[in-house]
């Protein structure tokens, strides 16, 4: 594995990249299967794939612009100036120095877990909340690793790469969905339109009917994986603003075996976060579910880049289950 | 060929070449300009460290008047911190005054570890708050100044945007490099 943050961001970005592109095709192959079982012709799922493209777009387009608005609202956020939390602005400050990009409006939660997240569709309209938990049980290191992570979401566009991965997996699950209703309902195969090559218009239905039921778990399977990657990144970034691995790591070991549980968020949030807060849902469905990765394997990574052990066996016990 | 083929594909290659040349000297010229712009964040910093400083000495001199060596010290680095960078420019000086400076910082805040009554006090917490922080935004400045130098350099040195940075003047810049701290440990007077 690399042991430059460089190199480690380098990875991350290539492979979340990839993962795009996997989605991509699955989009494309499912298009062309239904488009070319139903009218015979190549470029016969053009149409649809424009139709549920548009619509997919359109509801991500509410929630890029008032989604981190909302997002707060919902989280119980309220803004602190830096004379009501003057370290925490002040780190923030820090870190957007660091960062060369402009101070984000900084928000407080209150609730004892600790927690971080960031919204904003660029750096310029940017927004992190922490908890008060975060700020009570972190000391100013830590507290900067994880201001650091939340920050390089920001400067990343993650939100925005979220945005188009999330409209890539939405127009997948509302073309197979359309695909499987259009089917059962109204009459099994349509071939009205065929303009010849039966057989083979018959096997891209087979195929396009396989392929509308597996293809939205596996496209939501893969945005799962590539807000692992994500997380990752923004792991290495922060590194790269603090130059200080050990800030984070520690960080990662307090928020993960604390046993406070986050209020305020829920399924629809989960995905922001530092940390992910839902621990009871997590412990039955780790690993290929999970919108983050486990803390620690986060940790073995930052150890890689300071040249320390990994993480023992028993060391992760803490961790299990919380992530 | 025919020749009036043979010239619309001449003008569109030339016109990509052109749009290509645009395209890497802005991204030149962006580049530099975010490295002058970090210069500048570097300079804010330090002259706010310079404005807070006055005020720390005279929270602190009520509490810790036998220190009257530290709080001298810490004063006289000031002054020379603030005469090094008048000129405006970044100097060898200044970054040496500089950081006799945060060498003097940090012999007062070792001391001032003997004075639990001066580490209650509201004002000297919140003006601590303010110079670490200022001390990290100082730090922060020069990381960054350092990232976007490194980044101006190299596409200044890699193809192709070597090919338009020559002609049009786009020259390496230097990194930030610490001088070696002009005191090297803090003084402790132990009681």
């Amino acid at each position: 594995m690399a042991t430059t943050f460089y190199a480690q961001a380098s990875a991350n970005r290539r492979n979340s990249f990839l993962l795009v592109l996997v989605v991509v095709g699955l989009l494309a192959t499912l298009g062309f299967l239904i488009g070319f079982a139903w009218s015979g012709q190549a470029w016969g799922g053009v149409g649809w794939l424009g139709i549920f493209g548009l619509v997919a777009i359109v509801m991500a387009i509410g929630s890029y612009l008032a989604g981190d608005r909302l997002v707060l609202t919902v989280s119980g956020a309220r803004e602190v100036t830096e004379a009501d939390r003057p370290q925490l602005v002040n780190v923030v400050r820090e870190i957007a120095l660091a960062a060369g990009i402009p101070a984000p409006r900084v928000y407080l939660i209150e609730d004892s877990a600790p927690n971080a997240f960031a919204t904003g569709r660029d750096p310029r309209h940017a927004s992190i909340a922490v908890t008060t938990g975060l700020l009570d049980k972190l000391d100013r290191e830590e507290l900067q690793g994880v201001i650091g992570h939340e920050l390089s979401h920001v400067r990343n566009y993650d939100i925005r790469y979220a945005l188009l991965v999330g409209v890539l997996v939405g127009t997948i699950a509302l073309l197979a969905d359309f695909f499987l209703r259009a089917t059962f309902w109204g009459g099994v195969g349509r071939r009205s339109d065929s303009k010849g090559g039966g057989g083979l218009q018959a096997l891209a239905f087979a195929l396009a009917l396989v392929l509308a039921i597996l293809a939205p778990i596996f496209a939501r399977l893969v945005q799962l994986a590539v807000s692992r990657q994500r997380e990752y990144l923004a792991d290495a970034s922060s590194i790269e603003l603090t130059r200080n691995p050990y800030g984070l790591e520690r960080a990662l070991a307090k928020v993960g075996a604390d046993r406070d549980v986050l209020e305020a968020a829920n399924r629809a949030t989960q995905h922001l976060y530092f940390a992910n807060p839902i621990k009871k849902w997590e412990e039955r469905s780790r690993g290929l579910f999970s919108t983050h990765p486990p803390i620690a394997e986060r940790i073995n990574r930052l150890r890689e880049l300071t040249g320390e052990q990994p993480l023992a066996a028993g060391d992760t016990a803490g961790l299990t289950g919380l992530e | 060929m025919d020749p009036a083929i043979s010239l619309l594909v001449i003008v569109v290659i030339v016109v990509l070449v052109l749009v290509v040349g645009v395209l890497l000297y802005n991204g030149l010229v962006t580049k530099r300009n975010r490295v002058d712009e970090a210069v500048g964040q570097i300079e804010v910093q330090l002259k706010r460290r310079h404005d807070l400083v006055p005020n720390l000495v005279a929270a602190v001199r009520d509490y810790m008047g036998f220190e009257q060596d530290v709080l001298t010290r810490v004063t006289e680095a000031r002054a020379s911190a603030v005469a090094a960078g008048a000129t405006g420019a970044v100097t060898r000086d200044q970054i040496v005054a500089e950081n006799a400076l945060t060498g003097a910082l940090r012999s007062l805040f070792a001391v001032a570890e003997n004075y639990p009554a001066l580490k209650a006090n509201e004002n000297v917490l919140a003006l601590q708050e303010q110079l670490t922080t200022t001390e990290n935004q100082i730090s922060f400045a020069r990381q960054h100044y350092n990232a976007s130098v490194n980044n101006y350099n190299t596409t200044v040195q890699t193809f192709p945007s070597l090919v338009i940075a020559g002609p049009f003047g786009f020259i390496r810049r230097e990194f930030f490099d610490a001088e070696p701290e002009a005191d090297a440990v803090p003084a402790v007077a132990l009681r």
